[in-house]
């Protein structure tokens, strides 16, 4: 039996900076994850990957990764993407110390 | 130390040129990812968690001061301030923008340094015994021949494109402190007959499916070397298993083949190429000898040394520590420790660099080593300048006096930096360091290594570490698990796993159960924790680790 589909972003990291960047519903990119679209269907989450994939002079490989609902927008289900999301933790640097 | 001639000056420029347009190009996107990866892959690009990495080749770990003053000043202008040395002896740089990496690389060449080959399916920077030169229990300084591999591997047409990475280790001691018997060809010099040669290793490895090496060869001499070398690897080239990542190195190869079969290949591809070395490989390895001829050693008294040992605790503790027997008299190796209680193991600070690099110049005859064990070294420090090299490094934080304990400990980077781990290991580390530092109890338990990787890639050397901690993705929750008894030197032993593995906020008692029982089990402070797992075996430790803790638990 197939999986039964679980809500993802698109998410990847930025061309010239590296950084983590996620698709937004607007088909801008983001560097905070609550701000990402969170993609619920299974076919729409993969036309939004294609769309992603079609952009390479702005994020380096994308791919669709888990999250869950909340009021505060999507939140990572899953340490790598809490890690991916934040920054290290033996240094304030990274997502951390840039959007706080 | 040996410097770039014209041709490795000129090399460098071009390769760099070359990349800088490669760069130019994929951000104009007339390369796409796929086509730029591999470029970007060759001169030591990698596009980690949550940036770029430039990882930049220290051959044979050493630099000089005006590289150590050149990599902070590239920490400071164009990453975070800091940088990470590695268990390969290299340098990391954690947050590089893509396209500051061109101007990076070329402010390396200006001394002498670049990042080629410290990636991709090539042979890889040569690693050496960080005591190169300075130890006591030398046959012969192993940094010339590491530096004529490194000539003869760069670029070399034939190995581009090898099966998997490869990656050589010399010791010139009979204590390894190379780690040569788990690298893909290990080199010991040995003396036979009046004559220095080499014994070589081959299919020693960590990582998925550890392996100690094997001898295909008690003598090589030197004249024979760089065709032996070049007869193992296009062995391997052909034979390695490039259907599968996780076969193809020569480990697996030897493993599969046996350690005979391959050394009959070896020798009778040796015998076609031998006659190819025509000389003149022996001709420059001479040269390259005279460009690593030992410092002129100063013969002053050692009075001070002595004065400030007898009256200074915090100076003897340092020195009982983090000094090593020097060949020459009245002088020692000092060893900078980069792993202060609760730091990053490896990191140090732009003005940590100038600091190590101002004491090399003024006290060190110029000379720096990176250790494999991601500590600095100064090999040649005459024993009259120690009390002030102390002082100094203490106003840094550069004079923590834990060389070989507990807290000294080797980490990758782990799950906050990259992108293969499957968990932390730089915090496990720090908390190790602040918990027995917090006991006061490093001192007693002696010399202890533990290391620990973030993935089963083991960078961070976990299988030969007498503790080794190995950091697993287990369900989507941090888990880790524990070896004991591996050991990393001429004696090299493959870790034995405990058991089940433990969360990430049991891991510390976990430790702490081990180092009780160890206290609890040793024959005396004088038996190390190696010889006590020897002598006792793995049950009391089991015991310990599980038992107690499900004694706790029902509590």
């Amino acid at each position: 039996m197939p999986r039964e589909f679980t809500p993802k972003v698109v998410t990847g990291n930025a061309l010239i900076e590296g950084d983590v960047i996620y698709l937004t519903a607007e088909d801008d990119w983001t560097r905070d994850l609550a701000e990402a679209e969170l993609l619920t269907d299974e076919g729409h989450a993969n036309l939004r990957l294609l769309m992603a994939e079609g952009q390479p002079e702005t994020v380096v490989g994308p791919y669709l990764a888990d999250a869950a609902e909340s009021v505060d927008g999507p939140q990572p289900t899953h340490f790598r993407e809490a890690f991916r999301r934040t920054g290290p933790s033996n240094y304030f640097h990274g997502k951390q110390a840039e959007l706080s | 130390m040996y410097d770039y001639s014209e041709f490795d000056s000129a090399f460098v420029a071009e390769r760099n040129r070359q990349f800088r347009h490669q760069v130019e190009r994929r951000i104009s996107g007339a390369l796409t990812e796929d086509e730029f990866k591999p470029l970007r892959l060759m001169n030591g690009l990698y596009l980690q968690l949550h940036a770029y990495m430039l990882r930049v080749a220290i051959p044979y770990g050493t630099i000089n001061s005006r590289q150590m003053r050149q990599l902070a000043m590239i920490a400071e202008r164009w990453d975070k301030g800091y940088g990470h040395f590695t268990t390969r002896q290299n340098i990391q740089y954690n947050w590089p923008r893509l396209n500051d990496v061109p101007d990076m690389l070329d402010a390396l060449a200006e001394v002498g340094m670049h990042a080629i080959q410290t990636s991709g399916n090539t042979i890889r920077n040569v690693t050496a015994d960080h005591f190169a030169g300075a130890a006591a229990d030398e046959i012969a300084d192993p940094r010339p021949v590491a530096e004529l591999i490194r000539q003869w591997s760069t670029d070399h047409p034939e190995f581009q494109f090898l099966p998997r990475k490869f990656k050589i280790a010399v010791t010139g001691a009979p204590n390894d402190r190379a780690v040569t018997l788990a690298h893909d060809i290990g080199l010991q010099i040995v003396e036979q007959d009046g004559e220095i040669g080499y014994r070589v290793i081959v299919g020693g490895g960590l990582g998925r499916t550890p392996m100690i090496g094997k001898v295909i060869a008690e003598f090589v001499s030197q004249d024979d070397l760089l065709p032996y070398i070049e007869a193992v690897v296009s062995v391997w080239n052909l034979l390695g298993r490039r259907d599968n990542k996780y076969k193809s190195r020569i480990k697996i190869t030897v493993h599969e083949h046996g350690i005979d079969d391959i050394r009959a290949r070896v020798e009778e591809r040796f015998a076609v190429i031998r006659p190819t070395f025509t000389g003149i490989d022996t001709v420059l390895f001479e040269d390259i000898k005279t460009a690593f001829a030992p410092p002129a050693f100063e013969t002053g008294s050692t009075a001070v040394f002595e004065t400030a040992y007898k009256t200074d605790p915090i100076f003897r503790a340092w020195s009982d520590t983090n000094l090593a027997e020097h060949r020459a008299p009245g002088y020692a190796i000092v060893q900078i420790s980069l792993k202060a209680h609760g730091a990053t193991p490896g990191d140090a600070s732009a003005e940590q660099m100038r600091v190590m690099a101002d004491l090399a110049e003024a006290y060190g005859h110029d000379h720096i080593r990176i250790s494999h064990e991601q500590n600095v070294i100064l090999p040649h420090v005459h024993k009259s300048d120690l009390p002030e090299i102390h002082g100094i490094l203490k106003k840094h934080g550069l004079a923590t006096a834990n060389i070989g304990l507990i807290s000294d400990i080797i980490a990758c980077p782990g799950m906050d930096y990259c992108a293969l781990a499957t968990a932390r290991s730089i915090p496990i580390a720090q908390e190790i360091a602040t918990r027995f530092d917090e006991l006061k109890l490093e001192q007693d338990i002696g010399d202890l290594k533990i290391k620990i990787s973030g993935c089963i890639n083991a960078c961070g050397h976990h299988h030969v570490g007498q503790i080794g901690i190995l950091g697993l993705d287990r369900a989507g929750v941090e888990n880790y698990q524990i070896t004991l008894g591996g050991d990393h030197t001429q004696d090299a032993a493959i870790g034995q796993r405990t058991g089940p593995g433990f969360a990430y906020d049991e891991i510390i008692p976990a430790v702490e159960r081990i180092i009780f029982a160890y206290l609890d089990l040793r024959a005396g402070p004088e038996e190390a924790f190696l010889d006590t797992f020897r002598r006792v075996g793995m049950d009391p430790f089991k015991a310990a680790l599980y038992e107690q803790a499900q004694t706790h638990a029902a509590e």
